[in-house]
């Protein structure tokens, strides 16, 4: 029997405010515990919740950028439920009007499949509080720092057939979210957090399988794993002529499998209705407009502009847009040195190969436009050569360099000069009649060793042209 | 509308109330009589009439993105039943 | 005049021209509260020493010249015990909250303190202000002044009974469905409760959020303008505060009510409602056309189903809104409990009182599913039809009279086993709060029995002055709110 995977996905982002979505509270990452709190966002009696214009803001942008319907009328509603990480005992949410609906995001997977995946909606709501469980002590300690965070929550609708379009999926909607400046968007802390609702049906069918629910997926690796795992349980499930609950599971990613999470005794029944005390929100031509015009350019716009204007092959152009940090680099380096072309070079070989030994992302690596571009120069004028150029890199990747004066301090200028050049030839020539001889008796390919020597002799500085030169005609004179 | 005692025990347990056997009976027929005569209601035509959660037109009350102090933890902390010096404590819950 | 007999501006007034000082203020109610609360159970908590304290600081700032526009300045105040007060137990009278002290001022509060008030202490209440009789209270009920075996009625009690014995000058209550101005009214008080978001509810205790909102009781209109000054105006830390013009409410008073238009609604004064009150609240509209007014009776049908509209709407935020009373992070919590829910069933069944437990399956079940389109959502319908039917009559009309109860105060204990029969009793204060309007109650007589009966005059919304000056003009030519000064304030020295 052949099976399909059908996915919809619920992707929660922190917004990148300052300050909480109801309270003047940072929303500053880590913290001692209920360090970041006031008597609103932990619930004391009497408080009253306030929003932010930001995270309207942000929470439109998404929108516009994911091609949504931007609700022009909003509220907020409450979601009641009881846990000891949420202090009201609801959260405050939307519900009935969300902020943003009927999105389209194109994806194109690893290995070129192109499609649609469409939003159904996108939300603003606040985020819980974080749970303790001390082991020692078999009890669990509330934080509230994370009480009260901005997040919008992207729902999309069952769309997607493979891990591979989800991991293509959450990559678009990465780089979305941090070229809009609204998410850093980062998995290991939280600030971007997938849940998978999965179901399997035989190729074909028209009905959608039994669906579970997978949380705790804090990676795309955790959650193309997760993926496979659930489709094969589910898979084995129905092949033994089992049923597939409609549950919850958590995913454990040190043991690699998932379990179900303790089913709350009812169904949940959250009893949503408007929220009180939050006026509603009316966003007008003027705001939307404000809005979308605040917009950036956007990875595949700006994909295609660097194809026309810099005349980049789609592949790199690809690459250079696919992360904002690796975007703003390129502009910025191009714009100093004016080479896009040697800019772009540099990019996808020298610096993806050192960002990936690494295990660095491009948001936070050290290397500035100003050192590329100085070593882009400094190539072109034959101050140093192409050899050289790449172990300065290395330094200033590492940290922030002068790079003019680091090749003058260490001596690395190229050496062009002929005379200084023929010296080392005739040494080189005369000390390697192996070589020669060989040249001499047809095998051209010698003339590589004998390039070697002489680059060896002058540390690695000489001009690569001015020794070939001299080298092919010395040994042609002899 | 009539209340049934599984209504009653759904409606508690999303309450995180708890009602006795010996009172269950006594608050179906309480919550019964009540409801019963808020389905007066259905005798009005509320056909396309707007739902009205906010009596005003007052809208878009939204602050500006601005960072300030937070409180005092031990402030926050000095009602608890149960706390240490950095936290609320509930007994062991996990998920 | 002693001081229990004086209304809180002539006080202030006193204080001020250095007749008499803010210690001596606050020890004399200090000694009527000794006198009268062991019997009539108005207060919760008494501030004593904090008050003193506070009133020698008041003192030295009147001495050194400030306070010059604060009427109020000095004169001391008693605050319903669901108003947060900065490290003063707020309880909302309930067992759940135990000794919550919280880490913070509620707006009006520190307006209040601005003003130069001094807090005398916090006032018994219907727990959670849900009740029309004062008697859900974990503290105890609160005795009718007039007669100790009938109640004060609710839920703002204390601060009814409070006015009323002269055990305060004037209170701050909160308003759900009349729980300002039905009480005021079974006490022969005047209580006002402003138009919804002309004060803030910052640090107010939520029962019902788009119902709630704090006012005034207090001897007359006069003192209410006055306080209605200092409390009112838009709050940054509540966004359903109005930003509205408010203030200039007791310069306002003209006591003139020419070419006011009062209207009459006749459901509410036909079946159902006692002669005796019928015949005292109609005296208003009589006494305010003699002063120019003029007056006309007009249908308003849709009244007859504000009741089961107010009780789903508040029902179903008041489930939400007590939610957060979970034993973890204030107030009481369950001893001996299984694990975490267990923590939640006790701690709340134990720590909510009956009525409190009642809304409280009411609303959720007008929210649950299946339920909340034919319960929640209808009620919402309702209540546009409701406002919309004040919008058309305050086209007509500037005022509107309506009783504020259909008796007078009834006898204690003889509500509770009725629920239901309790909650049409709010006939005519309920819709006031859902249309989000200005209503004043007033005394306008007594019946046979010797018990308050009070008018309730409604203004459109943030027509508060317009109000606050038709029962000031009512109260210059008539003397029902005098009588409870007269009879509680006298021989207190």
């Amino acid at each position: 029997m052949a099976w399909e995977t059908v996915m919809g996905l619920e992707v929660h982002v922190e917004l990148a405010t300052k300050s909480k979505i109801f309270c003047s509270c940072t929303t500053e990452f880590g913290g001692e515990p209920n360090t970041h709190c006031c008597p609103v966002c932990t619930g004391m009696p009497g408080t009253l919740p306030v929003a932010n214009r930001q995270v309207v803001n942000y929470a439109m942008k998404a929108g516009i950028a994911l091609n949504c319907e931007i609700t022009r009328y909003n509220k907020f509603d409450r979601k009641n439920y009881f846990y000891p990480d949420l202090p009201k005992a609801y959260q405050i949410s939307q519900l009935y009007l969300p902020i943003c609906r009927n999105g389209r995001v194109p994806i194109e997977t690893e290995t070129g499949v192109k499609k649609e995946i469409r939003i159904h909606e996108i939300h603003m709501e606040e985020d819980a509080g974080k749970l303790i469980h001390d082991d020692f002590n078999d009890v669990t300690k509330c934080d509230y720092n994370r009480c009260g965070v901005p997040l919008i929550e992207i729902v999309s609708e069952p769309d997607f057939r493979s891990a591979e379009e989800v991991i293509a999926y959450l990559t678009k909607l990465k780089s979305t979210l941090e070229y809009l400046g609204v998410s850093d968007c980062k998995m290991q802390e939280g600030s971007m957090r997938a849940d998978v609702n999965l179901s399997v049906r035989q190729v074909g069918a028209e009905e959608f399988g039994t669906r579970t629910e997978m949380k705790n997926l804090n990676s795309f690796k955790a959650i193309a794993k997760a993926i496979n795992y659930e489709t094969k349980r589910q898979i084995d499930v129905l092949e033994r002529g089992g049923r597939v609950i409609q549950e919850t599971r958590r995913w454990d990613d040190n043991k690699d499998k998932s379990y179900a999470m303790r089913s709350k005794e009812n169904a949940q029944d959250y009893r949503y209705f408007p929220e009180p005390d939050i006026p509603p929100i009316e966003i007008d031509d003027q705001w939307y407009s404000d809005i979308k015009n605040s917009l950036p350019e956007l990875a595949d716009a700006k994909k295609i502009r660097y194809m026309e204007q810099y005349n980049l092959p789609e592949y790199d152009a690809d690459m250079i847009t696919s992360q904002k940090a690796l975007a703003d680099f390129f502009e910025a380096t191009t714009d100093i040195c004016n080479n896009p072309k040697e800019v772009s070079n540099w990019i996808m070989g020298e610096l993806m190969r050192k960002l990936s030994d690494e295990a660095v992302e491009a948001k936070d690596m050290k290397l500035t436009p100003a050192s590329l571009a100085k070593l882009i120069e400094l190539v072109e004028k034959k101050t140093i050569n192409r050899n050289k150029a790449k172990e300065i890199f290395g330094v200033a990747f590492k940290e922030e360099l002068d790079v003019e004066k680091y090749v003058k301090d260490n001596n690395l200028e190229q050496v062009s000069d002929e005379g200084m050049v023929l010296d080392i030839v005739k040494k080189v020539i005369a000390s390697n009649q192996k070589a020669v001889d060989d040249y001499n008796s047809g095998n051209k390919k010698a003339i590589g060793f004998l390039m070697g020597q002489c680059m060896k002799e002058l540390k690695g500085k000489g001009d690569p042209g001015v020794v070939n030169k001299l080298l092919s005609s010395e040994l042609n004179n002899q | 509308m009539e209340i049934t005692r599984d209504m009653v025990e759904y409606v508690a347990e999303l309450s995180r109330l708890k009602i006795s056997e010996a009172e269950e009976e006594s608050v179906r027929r309480g919550l019964g009589e009540i409801i019963g005569y808020m389905d007066i209601l259905n005798n009005i035509d509320t056909e396309g009439v707007e739902a009205m959660s906010h009596a005003f037109a007052v809208k878009n009350v939204l602050r500006d993105d601005v960072v300030k102090q937070s409180a005092d933890r031990s402030e926050l902390l000095a009602n608890a039943p149960v706390s240490d010096d950095e936290a609320f404590i509930v007994p062991k819950t996990v998920e | 005049m002693n001081i229990a007999e004086m209304t809180a501006l002539e006080l202030g007034r006193k204080i001020r021209d250095g007749e008499l000082t803010a210690p001596g203020a606050v020890q004399s109610v200090l000694d009527e509260i000794k006198k009268k609360d062991g019997n009539i159970n108005a207060y919760i908590t008494v501030t004593e020493a904090e008050a003193l304290a506070r009133a020698e600081e008041v003192q030295l700032k009147i001495d050194a010249g400030e306070y010059k526009d604060s009427p109020l300045a000095g004169v001391p105040v008693a605050i319903k015990d669901n108003i947060s007060t900065k490290g003063i137990k707020t309880s909302c009278a309930s067992k759940i909250l135990g000794d919550f002290k919280p880490p913070y001022n509620a707006t009006v509060i520190d307006k209040l303190s601005q003003a130069g008030a001094v807090i005398i202490g916090k006032l018994n209440m219907d727990e959670f202000a849900m009740g029309s009789t004062g008697e859900t209270s974990y503290y105890g009920e609160t005795k009718n002044p007039w007669n100790t075996d009938r109640v004060t009625g609710g839920s703002s009690s204390g601060a009814a009974a409070a006015v009323a014995a002269c055990e305060a000058p004037y209170a701050l209550g909160s308003d759900t469905g009349g729980s300002i101005r039905q009480p005021a009214s079974f006490c022969g008080v005047t209580g006002m409760k402003p138009t919804y978001g002309m004060v803030s509810r910052y640090g107010l205790i939520a029962y019902a959020s788009s119902l709630d909102q704090i006012g005034p009781v207090a001897k007359d209109a006069a003192d209410c303008a006055a306080i209605l000054d200092v409390i009112c105006g838009k709050d940054e830390m509540d966004g359903t505060s109005l930003d509205a013009e408010c203030g200039g409410f007791l310069s306002g008073l003209s006591g003139d009510v020419g070419g006011l238009r009062i209207g009459v609604p006749k459901q509410c004064f036909g079946d159902g409602l006692g002669s005796e009150v019928k015949e005292a609240v109609l005296s208003v509209a009589e006494t305010l056309k003699a002063g120019g007014a003029s007056v006309q009776e007009f249908e308003m049908p849709i009244i007859d189903y504000a009741v089961p509209t107010y009780y789903i709407i508040a029902a179903a935020e008041a489930s939400s809104n007590l939610s957060r009373f979970d034993g973890v992070k204030y107030g009481f919590r369950a001893d001996d409990f299984e694990d975490l829910t267990d923590l939640y069933l006790k701690t709340r069944s134990e720590g909510f009182g009956n009525e409190v437990k009642r809304r409280i399956l009411l609303g959720t079940f007008a929210l649950s599913t299946g339920y909340y389109d034919a319960y929640y959502k209808k009620a919402l319908r309702v209540k546009a039809l409701i406002k919309k039917a004040f919008d058309e009559a305050y086209q007509k009309f500037d005022v509107i009279l309506f009783p504020a109860a259909p008796t007078t105060a009834p006898k204690l204990g003889s509500s509770l086993s009725d629920p239901l029969k309790m909650y049409l009793s709010d006939i005519y204060t309920v819709s006031v709060n859902l249309a989000g309007l200005p209503g004043i109650s007033v005394p306008c007589g007594f019946d046979k029995n010797g018990l308050p009966i009070g008018a309730q005059l409604v203004g459109a919304p943030l027509s508060d002055a317009k109000i606050l000056n038709a029962a000031y003009s009512y109260q210059k030519v008539t003397e029902h709110h005098k009588k409870a000064a007269e009879r509680f304030g006298k021989g207190a020295e």
